[in-house]
């Protein structure tokens, strides 16, 4: 098994401290202000959960960091490299970036071991021996080892997610994002798929993670940011955001989903 | 009181077991008939109308062909028979419909190349042959090659130079298609890509490419390549007489197949592409590895139309003076020597049997393909 993968991330010389830095980052969808000054700073490490009303722009927010979406204004450094309009330097970024989507998004053509190993064999060029061994090292670690010859198509909604996240891990990434990763998913398979995110937690991953599960807000964030009409409304601690949020909107946010 | 008596609590602990269909329901061969032939009075009218009617065009058919035909003997058997087929002038005319005016002596280099060209054809559409890699370099590298020695000959090679004007028959049929299959299904997968491009100037390229070719009969752009392409290149470049509808027919099935293959890209959910790039996979890789395969399994059938379009458009080319199959059934049929009055219908069953015989063949194997394709990756 690759060791290396597995012990928790230590920082490295000339690695920055700080994982995901926006500056006064703005987006407009044409004329629509979808994010408004937004500045906020990730350290290595940290786990982040935002949450907010539908429409909020954290999906945007999010996609902006690698870069799916293209910002007008302010800056993004990701990793200490600024996010900007060269591809090849985009390309760069999105390798060390995981990301998770609310719908799986698997390559139904290609089995779930074929998914994995694609961007290790394509992207960073590995042997695909070595490949296979990484792709199979975490399919087990997200407990579908024995799913691995199958196609995406012949999966539950909770395994096609794990897989997913399995696909990610693989390229190593030293921040992973995720957008709702159990929105889509049926009641009885959230928990598999939330307990996958705390075990990667646990072994500290940077995580930006998109969701309205408030049990693990609560469990695993370092910080709660709410978000509500293109703007960071609120950034605490999960207790203290729980607790005695200040804003009213943030308030009334927070009365809607916990009843 | 009285809810309770209306709505009493259902409650039910015993687990019901399963039961086997009544009768009528059953699956079954006398039930489907029954169910889908002979459901009500009209249709079971209908049934037999067309039993009927297929069994008398069947009938037809085999006694022309068959029954009544004129399988051996000379022409005086044949211009005393004006019931059936004249298979006798099939047999001697086939070189000439194979070969078309292609020297006899040299004939065997045609063979050759249809050889290699089968069993290479057949090892990359068998998909569970071995090593189709390699058949494919071999396909679209050696082959071409091969093919463009053997048929026309290098001096260097002992093997005399054969002018094109000689070639002809199921040859030129075959030559066209081949030649235009192969172009215009990565010419259309490019113009396709062009078309979605973000470079404003490159999709402007393509978007006027494919709708002037798709907007001008396939008639014209042989008259334009025949007689245009000598006006626009000075003399010594101008193609052979050969190639030049053979790029007119690459050209013109590529902005069908553009058009085919848009519609394969349409289908592909945006969530491929973003998946794709946040793995950090380049534009090309994610095309070739993700967007396309998926793209092109779902427009199989539209592909398989479009190449058997073409198969048939290849019959044009003698517009233009090219003597290809089609062409060559013509001169034969008229052939003096062998007036009787079942030869023409004679020459264009079998050619239309020949083309039958392609196109099937083509769209069977599609069919296979898509089954293969949907069991491969659907539950
Ligand atoms: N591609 C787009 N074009 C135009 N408007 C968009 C686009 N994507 C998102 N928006 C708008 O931006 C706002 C924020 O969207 P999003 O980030 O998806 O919200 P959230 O994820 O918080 O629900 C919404 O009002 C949405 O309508
Ligand atoms: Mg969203």
């Amino acid at each position: 098994m690759p060791q290396a993968v597995c012990t928790p991330r230590r920082e490295a010389p000339g690695e920055s401290a700080v994982a995901v830095e926006l500056r006064d980052v703005n987006k407009w969808f044409g004329s629509f202000h979808a994010l408004k000054n937004i500045n906020l700073s990730v350290p290595r490490g940290q786990r982040v959960v935002i949450c907010g009303p539908s429409g909020s722009g954290k999906s945007t927010m999010i996609r902006c960091i690698n870069h799916l979406e293209d910002h007008q204004s302010g800056e993004i450094i990701v990793n200490g490299k600024p996010v900007a309009q060269d591809l090849r330097k985009i390309d760069e970024v999105r390798s060390n970036v995981g990301m998770v989507f609310q719908h799986f998004n698997l390559f139904p053509h290609l089995t779930v071991l074929e998914n994995c190993m694609l961007a290790p064999v394509w992207v960073r060029k590995m042997p695909r021996m070595a490949a296979e061994e990484l792709a199979r090292h975490y399919l087990d670690r997200v407990r579908i080892a024995e799913k691995a010859a199958s196609y995406p198509g012949q999966l539950s909604g909770g395994q096609q997610q794990r897989a997913a996240i399995a696909r990610a891990l693989c390229m190593n990434p030293k921040i992973m994002l995720f957008d709702e990763p159990t929105s889509a998913l049926d009641p009885e398979m959230v928990k598999e798929v939330l307990d996958t995110m705390v075990s990667l937690a646990g072994e500290g991953m940077t995580m930006l993670c998109v969701t309205h599960e408030m049990g693990f807000a609560r469990e695993v964030a370092d910080r709660v940011v709410f978000m509500d009409r293109g703007e960071i409304v609120e950034a605490n601690t999960p207790h203290e955001f729980f607790a005695n949020s200040r804003s009213e909107r943030a308030r009334q946010f927070l009365a809607q989903i916990l009843t | 009181m009285t809810d309770q008596s209306l709505h009493p609590p259902i409650v039910n602990l015993a687990l019901m077991p399963a039961m086997a269909p009544p009768a009528d329901v059953r699956p079954g061969p006398v039930t489907w008939i029954k169910r889908n032939l002979f459901s009500t009075p009209f249709s079971a009218a209908l049934t037999i109308c067309f039993v009927l009617l297929a069994v008398w065009l069947l009938h037809q058919f085999l006694s022309f062909a068959i029954l009544k035909a004129v399988w051996s003997g000379g022409r005086e058997a044949c211009s005393a028979n004006p019931e059936g087929a004249c298979w006798p002038f099939i047999a001697e005319k086939f070189d000439y419909l194979r070969y078309g005016a292609y020297p006899i002596s040299e004939r065997w280099r045609v063979d050759l190349t249809q050889a290699i060209g089968t069993i290479l054809i057949v090892w990359l559409l068998w998909t569970k042959a071995p090593r189709r890699k390699l058949a494919a370099m071999l396909f679209f590298v050696f082959y071409p090659i091969a093919a463009f020695v053997l048929l026309r000959g290098v001096a260097l090679l002992h093997l005399p130079v054969i002018d094109t004007t000689l070639w002809g028959g199921l040859l030129i049929t075959l030559l066209m298609s081949i030649v235009g299959i192969v172009f215009s299904l990565p010419l259309g997968v490019i113009l396709a890509l062009g078309r979605r491009s973000d470079l404003p100037m490159v999709k402007a390229v393509c978007v006027t490419f494919i709708e002037v070719v798709r907007g001008v009969p396939f008639i014209t752009v042989l008259f334009m390549a025949n007689f245009m392409m000598p006006l626009f290149v000075p003399d010594y470049l101008t193609p052979d007489r050969l190639l030049r509808p053979l790029i007119a027919i690459a050209l013109f099935s590529s902005a069908y197949m553009a058009e085919v293959v848009r519609a394969g890209l349409q289908a592909i959910p945006k969530g491929q592409y973003e998946a794709a790039k946040a793995l950090g996979i380049s534009y090309f890789d994610m095309m070739r590895l993700i967007v396309l395969p998926q793209a092109l399994t779902i427009v199989i059938p539209s592909i398989v139309s479009t190449f058997i379009g073409l198969f048939k458009d290849t019959t044009l080319v003698a517009i233009v003076g090219i003597a290809d199959f089609l062409k060559a059934i013509e001169t034969a049929r008229v052939d003096p020597s062998w007036a009787g009055p079942t030869i023409s219908s004679t020459g264009y069953l079998f050619a239309g049997l020949v083309y039958w015989g392609f196109c099937f063949g083509m769209s069977r194997y599609s069919q296979s393909m898509e089954r293969q394709l949907v069991r491969g990756h659907k539950s």
